[in-house]
């Protein structure tokens, strides 16, 4: 209809230079915005999950220039716990949920043979909820006025323990703030691990029965149940923490005669099956990426299961050994110490089978498979301090010290972000249509590996040495000093790696080389789209008939459904 | 050192099974058959049960040697030679109590040394005035939280004079890194002189200066907080100063206890410990010099 009139040059020059960029920034924003697409979705929790985690990475390097000498005076005391409280709680709410959301999102349809999730209106809900947690947060420093005046972020710690967030004790907003955003997150998060688990059971392509499925599938089954279980007593923890700052309730209220130990036991019924939330999906990648570099099928498929459905199960139950010196007597101790253990034993099947997956393979050292095979040995080593901290006795002694701080975040970077780190360089050329640069890989899996070993075997000694944890200082004559030296300069290390990872993805994002659909040589249905995939992921809803269907299709003289 | 042993050879043999796996199964581009896939294998019953078993039987071992030690600790009886202080943490400082022996103190605990053939062990029966704190001492024991509402108890027993030092490890404020705990073991004469002292009123100091300051100290509303037995000093929400100048720290053990530091720690307690409770009082020169020959002379 345009094209009919006739427009004169310089006008059609005007329209194009001026109107034109600015609709197509609009288009694309809209576009982000209002999509229901999971891909689209997954890629917006990624990426507001990596801005979180460089913001919160920061705030670790500030702590660790603080606590490099005795008595450093780089910030206050104030501003210190609000860092190690807007660290943690950013870590774990807005960058570990958010990025193994996303990559959920982005990969169990796709592996499932779906072409979107289950309810993808929720989806979008779910996200933008999150997302708005976090800015709510992160407000706080311009908003949180208070008897403190303004800017002060929540500084109550991680775990918020009552009554410290009672409004005797912080008579500011900063922890309105927290108490704000953890609702929203855990509202978001119930709502995604809904879809997931929707997903999971009614979305499946024909011939994909559920030992069928790839184990990734599996494990995002079992977190997501694990979120409505321990994600549901938080927010209503959150809840009655308000009533008790606004409306006058006492269930925490211990000047009232409420309960400190009542919070402790909401906090951690959630807190510790939300380690696992974590790290089953870490464990999901290493289930997919590991075989496919060993070029062989995954070792005992169904212990596997069994042993996620386990671990999902057993961390229910295990969250008092956060509390062993809360003093809740010999009985409940012992029974929390066994329980812990227990925990151990399908951990340590879930790292036998993938030994087993190694052996006798044919393993291609891609970056993706030295950040796996780096998560095995340092997850083996978390797994044994974790042992030994379930302990009691054991952690009487060494609970709420440096000892712990290195255990978790062996955990957390060890495990989990290596985990993330390997999942990017394997999904990534998928995701964008390009390979991320290898030797870069290589230089950050090396950089990153040194600075992690710096920073979190060396943190084990001052714990060992009697450093507790969330201290702003230390005095001279402790000791800890060389020590504290040291992890902090692990931390140079890690924040030269993580920059090295995120040149490398905007570098390779423009200039990489085409990845093709299947540029690893793989055996589950996103290999079979183009990448990146379209917005309906399959042309034709495909059929299976083994948990490798490309496989079946690559080797149809030896097809897996004859083993299974 | 049992734990240390098992989980040190768990580790070496799993690790060393992964590098052998990771060096042996590498792919080499040069092997004849570089480019076919390896044989696939699904799996093998007998394998998992191994795995699944021997762990089970090293947490079962792990669990026993557990539970004698926590009874051993949490269950046994108290000797009736063991001494008792009540321990109260507030924000940012430590309450210590004797109630059998009358003795009222902060911050830094003096406690009987214990002989091995005569134990006399301290119990230690522990509350919070306001947040939760946690009692440690590295040296003499694990630690114990102190919860507001909430009875928690523990013992030590050090067998060898001196110094021990902790902190509190539970996060209760801004202050939590200088709430710092000093325990003296002292042999059993040292702790009887230290306790028939301690049981004194608050000295009457000749010294004109000091008798200024007491005024000065009586006059505000220091008296609201802190307690100076045998004055009209009665205040319990800051430490008790009967003999605050026999302590070597002051502050929760935050700075050595001379006169300069007290005099700061007088004019703005947040020079030391920023966040601490203790409002400045601006008071002017002279009284702040009259006010520290007073506490100066709280032997």
């Amino acid at each position: 209809m345009a094209a009919d009139v006739p427009v004169p040059a310089e006008m059609a020059q005007a329209a194009t230079t001026h109107t034109a960029p600015r609709r197509l920034v609009l288009d694309v924003l809209n576009d982000w915005v209002t999509t229901v697409d999971h891909k689209k979705i997954g890629l917006m929790y990624i990426g507001y999950a990596l801005v979180f985690l460089v913001v919160a990475g920061i705030q670790a390097l500030l702590m660790r220039i603080q606590l490099s000498l005795p008595n450093n005076d780089f910030v206050s005391p104030q501003a210190f716990n609000s860092l190690f409280t807007m660290h943690g709680t950013t870590m774990v709410f807005f960058v570990g949920m958010p990025i193994l959301f996303g990559f959920g999102n982005y990969l169990v349809p796709l592996m499932i043979g779906a072409r979107d999730m289950a309810f993808p209106r929720l989806n979008a809900f779910s996200f933008w909820i999150s997302a708005f947690g976090g800015i709510l947060l992160y407000f706080s420093y311009f908003g949180a006025s208070g008897l403190y005046g303004a800017g002060s972020a929540p500084d109550v710690g991680w775990f918020a323990y009552a009554p410290l967030t009672a409004r005797v004790f912080s008579p500011g907003h900063s922890t309105d703030y927290w108490t704000l955003a953890i609702l929203l997150s855990g509202i978001g998060s119930i709502g995604t691990a809904l879809n997931i688990v929707a997903t999971t059971i009614c979305m499946r392509c024909p011939g994909m029965k559920l030992s069928r499925m790839p184990l990734l599938v599996w494990l995002y089954l079992v977190t997501s149940s694990l979120v409505f279980v321990a994600v549901s007593p938080l927010t209503a923890a959150q809840i009655m923490l308000m009533l008790d700052r606004y409306v006058g309730s006492h269930f925490f209220d211990t000047q009232a005669g409420g309960s400190a130990v009542l919070w402790m036991h909401f906090f951690w019924i959630f807190g510790h099956p939300e380690v696992y939330i974590l790290i089953l999906p870490a464990f999901a990648f290493a289930n997919e990426i590991i075989p496919v570099f060993s070029r062989k099928a995954i070792f005992g498929y169904a212990a596997m299961v069994a042993a996620s459905v386990g671990i999902g199960f057993i961390s229910l139950s295990v969250w008092a050994h956060h509390m062993f010196t809360v003093g809740l007597g010999p009985g409940a101790n012992t029974f929390f110490v066994l329980a812990t253990m227990i925990i151990s034993v399908p951990t340590g099947i879930k790292l036998f089978n993938w030994l087993a997956t190694l052996w006798g393979g044919k393993i291609h050292f891609t970056a993706s498979m030295m950040f796996a095979i780096g998560f095995l040995f340092q997850f083996l080593i978390a797994g044994l301090t974790g042992v030994m901290l379930s302990i009691a006795p054991f952690d009487w002694q060494l609970g709420n010290s440096y000892f712990v701080v290195a255990h978790f975040h062996y955990v957390l970077v060890g495990g989990i972000l290596f985990m993330i780190f390997s999942a990017f360089y394997y999904w990534f050329p998928k995701m964008s249509g390009r390979m991320l640069s290898e030797k870069l890989g290589k230089w950050h899996f090396w950089i990153f590996l040194i600075g992690f070993h710096l920073t979190f075997d060396f943190m084990h000694v001052p714990g060992v040495l009697g450093m507790p944890r969330r201290i702003y200082t230390y005095e001279a004559d402790r000791g800890w000093m060389i020590w504290n030296m040291i992890i902090s300069s692990g931390a140079i290390f890690q924040a030269a790696g993580t920059l090295l990872f995120v040149y490398n993805m905007i570098w390779s994002y423009f200039k990489g080389p085409i990845a093709g659909p299947d540029p690893w040589d793989a055996w589950t249905l996103e290999w079979s789209t183009p990448s990146p995939p379209p917005a309906y992921n399959f042309a034709e809803i495909p059929t299976v008939a083994s948990r490798r269907p490309l496989w079946d299709l690559k080797h149809p003289e030896d097809p897996d459904s004859n083993y299974e | 050192m049992l734990v240390l042993g098992i989980t040190l050879t768990i580790f070496l043999v799993v690790a060393g099974l992964f590098l052998y796996a990771v060096v042996r199964y590498r792919h080499r581009a040069e092997d004849a058959d570089a480019s076919r896939e390896p044989s696939q294998i699904f799996g093998s019953n007998q394998i998992e049960l191994s795995w699944t078993v021997i762990p089970i039987l090293i947490v079962v071992l792990l669990f026993l040697a557990t539970t004698r030690v926590i009874l051993m600790t949490q269950s046994i009886p108290k000797p009736a030679s063991s001494m008792d202080v009540n321990v109260v943490g507030h924000q940012f400082w430590w309450e210590y109590s004797y109630p059998k022996l009358g003795v009222v103190t902060a911050n830094e605990l003096h406690i009987p040394v214990s002989d091995p053939k005569k134990p006399t062990p301290t119990y230690l029966t522990m509350t919070s005035a306001d947040t939760d704190h946690s009692f440690w001492v590295p040296r003499l024991a694990g630690k114990m939280d102190l919860i507001p509402n909430q009875i928690n108890t523990m013992w030590i027993d050090p067998q060898q004079a001196g110094l021990y030092l902790g902190q509190c490890a539970q996060y209760c404020g801004v202050q939590h890194a200088k709430m710092l705990i000093r325990v003296y073991a002292d042999s059993p004469a040292d702790f009887a002189a230290w306790v028939a002292h301690q049981k004194q009123p608050a000295v009457e100091s000749a010294d004109p200066q000091a008798a200024a300051g007491r005024a000065i100290f009586q006059h505000n509303s220091c008296i609201s907080c802190h307690t100076i037995a045998g004055t009209v000093a009665t205040g319990r929400f800051g430490p008790d100063l009967t003999h605050v100048a026999s302590r070597e720290t002051i502050g929760s053990g935050a700075i050595p206890n001379n006169n300069a530091n007290l005099r700061a720690f007088v004019d703005n307690p947040e020079h030391f410990k920023p966040g601490v409770l203790m409002p400045a009082m601006h008071l002017n020169d002279k009284d702040l010099d009259a006010i520290t020959a007073y506490l100066a002379s709280l032997k």
